[in-house]
């Protein structure tokens, strides 16, 4: 009995856990399928009728603007993100006195929710209230910075906002990993007389590519699932200009009464995140067989 | 020990008592919790409890009425539907559509509904022939706002075409004020879309495109002139108008900043707050054109167990309709009776021109329901509206492609 025990515990104590993962997020992925494959409306309803909202959701010129969002936004963000924060973090790294106090500042956008940096850059970016009208105030009348109502650009503001929020923290996950290269190889380096930009470059960067990979899977998820920063900051606005896919799912599924619809857009997102994800847990479980 | 019997024993005949002669219980679903629209439930409620009546609230704030509706789906979804839900335009079919809406056709006809409401609104209440909701006010959305000490100090009169609007605001930016105060947010364009589609497509090019949804209409020439007198209105907006909330545009046209807003009469209730005085400090008139584009809330009563729920659903249908909790509702919340034999006195000049123009409208056929208030269409084909006006609107996107744009959006949306 007791062996029985001890071989089963971890088992027994995991159950309740992967049974409500199972239930929560495997059968209500499945149940969102098949959601999508019928004419869903007000209520779930359950006869399958083919691929009718995938249809309508590429015909929608909305759906359009939502994805090519995402892809703007994400790149933009992830790209920036990553150099903001290595850059930061090599500045740090050259032993500065006041590491301490910087890192705490650089991090601490970090410790703000989406709504709050969302609500407080939508002031600073407003052209009557913020930049363009304090710089105008200053006497550079010509000035204009008008991202934030200017269609074609909005989506830009929220990547700056983002970037705001999350390069701190990429600053810090590069800064653990600059600390984790070896001193040594860094030292045979100097005295070998090799220029401090050529150690950067040949040696502690490419050493550090598993930090750029978990950088680069926090920050894609963070992207793919933005929504409370581009309803703090735009709503949407203006017009759908910066709608992303999450904002345009939850406008189909509380606000129109079309549940089908969003269940299809949330498919898609979902297929996304697949494509990213898939790749990165396939070299991990190779590189943990290897 | 024996007290506690006795205690017992009384205490279970107080409960059987109460369980004997439980009076009408409702609880009710709404999403009217913001200052003057929570006095005005209060009325209701204390009505209710004055006809002996149990009222259980079950108010839910946030989204325009959208997070009460998930809290209503999630409810019907298990079997355990509110007795009396505030909804609205055609929700009511959909949900009657769903199976779960009572009829209360009893009451309405005990209480003579069919008289004493406009026939169109009284439409909106009806599932299929039986009664099923409720109607408890009317706003009027094709309202233009304007400060009269703006329009008197630039010699400028109510426009009553939208040439005369456009002259008006031409002359109003040559003075440095801004002609109308907008903000940029979709069902905002929506409601200025709204009502300059009635002034330029009439009444019935209005209810053949918004409620019809007839492809013909909607591609027209008529429509692609809307939406060049939209991309008019968008010349005569502030540059900084994305995103502002409705109630700040009407107050940059109670200090001056701005002539006029295009907005439905909750806008009455921001003048008023202020201690404005209709016709003197702010002048409120029709958009040009003819019609009148409403905007009914009404309580949709769902199917429930027990007497005593039914019960409740009829009284609280037929004091909805009563004529005081009509008077006193629509007194705190800035818009109208839903019934025409209400007494008006009370009421400001703005309501009463509203009143007159919906019986004078109901008389000549164009009392029109408020597509940007999803009073005309379902959710996902007044939705799909939505996105191209907000996105001619605010882009550079040509009248004659949003046309286009319109006819698929709305096919797609089906």
């Amino acid at each position: 009995m007791f062996k029985w025990l001890e071989e089963n515990t971890p088992k027994l104590v995991l159950a309740p856990s992967f049974i409500a993962v199972m239930v929560f997020v495997y059968g209500f992925i499945a149940w969102t399928a098949w959601v999508s494959l019928t004419r869903s409306r007000l209520l779930p309803k359950y006869e399958i009728d083919g691929f009718i909202q995938y249809d309508r959701l590429f015909a929608s010129p909305r759906w359009d603007t939502a994805f090519g969002n995402l892809f703007i936004f994400g790149i933009l963000f992830i790209v920036i993100a990553m150099i903001l924060g290595l850059l930061l973090a090599i500045l740090l790294d050259q032993n500065i006195r006041t590491e301490g106090a910087l890192r705490t500042i650089y991090l601490y956008p970090m410790a703000l929710s989406m709504i709050v940096t969302g609500t407080a850059w939508k002031w600073i970016l407003n052209p009557g209230l913020g930049l363009e009208a304090t710089v105008r105030g200053w006497g550079f009348e010509n000035f204009t910075f008008d991202w934030l109502v200017n269609p074609d650009m909005a989506i830009y503001t929220i990547v700056i906002a983002a970037i705001w929020q999350s390069s701190g923290f990429v600053m810090a996950l590069f800064l653990a990993g600059l600390r984790s290269v070896d001193g040594e190889i860094i030292k045979a380096a100097q005295v070998d007389g090799i220029p401090t930009w050529r150690v950067y470059t040949a040696i502690i960067i490419p050493s550090m590519a598993p930090i750029f990979l978990s950088a680069f899977i926090v920050l894609s998820h963070l992207a793919i699932k933005s929504f409370d920063l581009v309803i703090a900051l735009t709503g949407g606005g203006p017009g759908y200009a910066t709608d992303l896919p999450a904002t345009y799912m939850y406008a189909m599924a509380f606000s129109r009464g079309d549940i089908g619809q969003a269940a299809s857009s949330a498919m898609i997102m979902m297929m996304v995140v697949f494509t990213i994800v898939v790749p990165y847990l396939y070299s991990e479980l190779r590189s943990k067989d290897g | 020990m024996k007290s506690y019997l006795t205690c017992a024993a009384s205490t279970l005949a107080l409960v059987a008592s109460t369980a004997a002669f439980a009076g009408p219980e409702a609880e009710v679903l709404h999403y009217w919790t913001s200052g003057g629209e929570a006095k005005s439930v209060a009325v209701l409620q204390k009505e209710f409890a004055d006809n002996g009546g149990t009222w259980t609230d079950m108010p839910v704030a946030g989204g325009g009425g959208d997070a009460a509706m998930t809290a209503l789906r999630a409810r019907v979804l298990s079997g355990n539907a509110p007795t009396a839900v505030q909804l609205k335009g055609p929700a009511i079919q959909e949900w009657y559509e769903e199976g779960v809406l009572a009829d209360i056709s009893a009451v309405a006809e005990a209480n003579n509904w069919a008289d004493v409401l406009p026939e169109s609104i009284a439409g909106h209440m009806k599932c299929e022939g039986t009664w099923c909701a409720a109607p408890v006010n009317v706003h009027r959305v094709d309202w233009i706002w304007a400060n009269s000490d703006v329009l008197s100090s630039n010699g400028i009169e109510m426009p009553k075409t939208w040439d005369e609007f456009n002259a008006a605001a031409a002359k109003l930016q040559a003075a440095g004020i801004i002609p109308l105060a907008h903000g940029g947010q979709a069902w905002q364009d929506a409601t200025v879309f709204e009502a300059v589609a009635l002034g330029i497509l009439g009444a019935d090019g209005f209810r053949k495109a918004f409620v019809d949804l007839d492809k013909e209409t909607l591609t027209s020439d008529a429509m692609v002139a809307v939406f060049d007198q939209m991309r008019k209105m968008r010349g005569f907006v502030d540059p900084n108008f994305s995103g502002r909330d409705w109630n700040l545009a009407t107050a940059m046209v109670m200090n001056g900043e701005a002539a006029f807003q295009i907005m439905g009469d909750w806008a009455k209730g921001e003048f008023m707050a202020a201690g404005k005085v209709p016709g003197d400090d702010f002048l409120c008139m029709s958009t040009p054109g003819e019609g009148f584009l409403y905007n009914v809330d009404s309580f949709a009563m769902f199917s429930v167990d027990g007497e005593e729920k039914r019960q409740g659903q009829d009284l609280l249908a037929k004091l909805v309709v009563g004529q005081n909790f009509q008077k006193v509702f629509n007194l705190n919340k800035g818009s109208i009776p839903a019934r025409t034999d209400v007494s008006l006195d009370e009421f400001d000049s703005c309501a009463v021109l509203s009143a007159d123009d919906m019986a004078a409208s109901s008389a000549g056929g164009s009392l029109l329901p408020s597509y940007a208030h999803g009073m005309a269409l379902r959710g996902a084909q007044s939705g799909a509206i939505t996105d191209v006006v907000t996105a001619h609107f605010n882009s550079d996107m040509s009248s004659a492609d949003a046309v286009q744009q319109l006819a698929t959006a709305v096919a797609n949306s089906m």
